[in-house]
């Protein structure tokens, strides 16, 4: 028998996260986010944190929805264009920002679960990315040095998940959630469908049980889509 | 003159057989629709994505299959999904044979700005950093002037930079050019458009050799 991860809800889930701690929140736009976990946390109205995900939502949905409240202090993104909340509290200097490249930012989380503490990477070398970072040169192109990242809770949203933490994401919901999951000292995983142990091959885990601290089955997901673009038959 | 589709069918010319490529946001994300009959390549996309087709048909979207402009899409036979940090070794790690992106200024030795107005437009750069940090194959779309009417074309960009010395092709409305050697040369005029016209509207060194012949456009 494994290690059984399962709690309630987002409620118990999310039980000890408090203000001023530092969250990692998978996702890539609206695609992939905790939703339910999201939503318990404006109910908490837990404040000052610190949140690295790779975009900060949409006004309304996503990490909006903590913007709107002033829940955030500092957010590590790399893109955070389709929010106008989100841009005005920046450029008036109400929220910190650190944006970061999109690959050094999941490298970064990956580093962090997987015990390496920086590593050297050429994206961002010349640009303001590279302010106050040790340059090397290998292989005669120039790289910068990266630190990892690590969370107190790290939240991530799964398509299916075991009561042993096993994770199986699906398509492009996938993003950020498998690195974010290393890389929490407690991560919770959220799942559109928990099934009991044995029920998932293990020859398609995405994310092995070993990450995931509490596991529970999420509620009225709305899996907003940002920019439905489709094409007519014939 | 090109208008958007135009510039993605002039670069779609570029493609060559058993490429994989990664396209940017805007006018690179067109490119996908003019893929030469007579060859195979596969898009990748950053957020995780191999083998990415079309737009799925009305009523099929799927909110779990987005590109990385979050526009729903579908995936190709053959196509395959993973997490991010696997995406950027892709990119990093010069699997990826080329990049289109767009851009706001590229200066004359290669150097590309795409991603803040400081004080006015801050989005981030997303991808595009790991994106023109290792691809060998960069080009860039976009128009050959801002809308004021200035050069995007310059001596050096005067936006925070995205890279440094990375640019090798840019496809405008106006002109097919290539970067070396510290200078635009001029490959090819967009139909109608003159020599004159190109050099007037690009603020950086402009180099041209010989006769420039007029792009074949479809």
């Amino acid at each position: 028998m494994a290690i059984n991860k399962v709690v309630a809800n987002a409620t118990e889930a999310t039980e000890g996260i408090k203000d001023g701690m530092t969250l990692m929140l998978g996702g890539f736009g609206l695609c992939g986010i905790p939703e339910n976990c999201i939503s318990e946390m404006v109910k908490m109205n837990v404040k000052g944190l610190t949140c690295i995900s790779n975009n900060a939502g949409v006004d309304d949905f996503g990490l909006g929805l903590l913007l709107q409240k002033k829940q955030i202090k500092k957010m590590i993104s790399s893109y955070v264009g389709e929010n106008d909340e989100f841009e005005r509290q920046m450029l008036s200097g109400e929220l910190e920002v650190d944006l970061i490249p999109q690959g050094s930012l999941a490298e970064r989380c990956r580093a962090g679960g997987a015990g390496i503490p920086a590593f050297f990477t050429p994206a961002g070398y010349g640009t303001e990315v590279a302010e106050g970072k040790e340059v090397r040169d290998f292989n005669g192109k120039p790289h910068i040095l990266e630190s990892a990242l690590t969370a107190d809770f790290a939240i991530v949203k799964a398509w299916k998940g075991d009561t042993a933490g096993n994770l199986v994401f699906k398509a492009a919901a996938r993003n950020f959630n498998p690195m974010m999951a290393m890389a929490g000292k407690i991560t919770i995983a959220e799942v559109e469908e928990l099934v009991p142990e044995g029920d998932l091959d293990p020859n398609f885990i995405h994310t092995p049980g070993i990450f995931v601290q509490r596991i529970f089955q999420g509620v009225d997901y709305e899996k907003r889509i940002e920019q439905r673009t489709v094409r007519q038959k014939g | 003159m090109l208008d958007k589709t135009g510039i993605a069918k002039r670069i779609a010319q570029e493609l060559q057989d058993g490429w994989y490529v990664n396209l940017g946001i805007g006018i690179p994300t067109l490119v996908a629709n003019y893929v030469p009959d007579n060859i195979t390549v596969e898009f990748q996309s950053e957020n995780g994505i191999l083998g990415m087709g079309p737009f799925p048909y009305d009523g099929e979207e799927d909110a779990d299959l987005i590109n990385a402009g979050k526009q729903t899409v579908t995936l190709q036979p053959g196509a395959s999904v993973f997490d991010s940090a696997t995406s950027f070794a892709m990119i990093r790690g010069n699997h990826v044979q080329l990049t289109v992106l767009g851009a706001m200024e590229v200066a004359q030795n290669g150097d590309i700005a795409n991603w803040k107005i400081p004080g006015k437009m801050v989005k981030g750069m997303g991808g595009a950093m790991d994106l023109v940090a290792s691809a060998e194959n960069i080009i860039v779309a976009m128009m050959h002037t801002n809308k004021k009417g200035e050069s995007k074309l310059l001596p050096s960009c005067s936006l925070p930079l995205t890279g440094v010395k990375c640019v090798t092709r840019i496809i405008t409305n106006l002109a097919a050019l290539e970067i070396k050697d510290g200078a635009f040369h001029l490959l090819e005029r967009a139909p109608g458009v003159s020599v004159e016209e190109i050099k007037a509207a690009t603020a950086g060194k402009l180099v041209v050799e010989g006769d420039i012949p007029e792009m074949i456009i479809d």
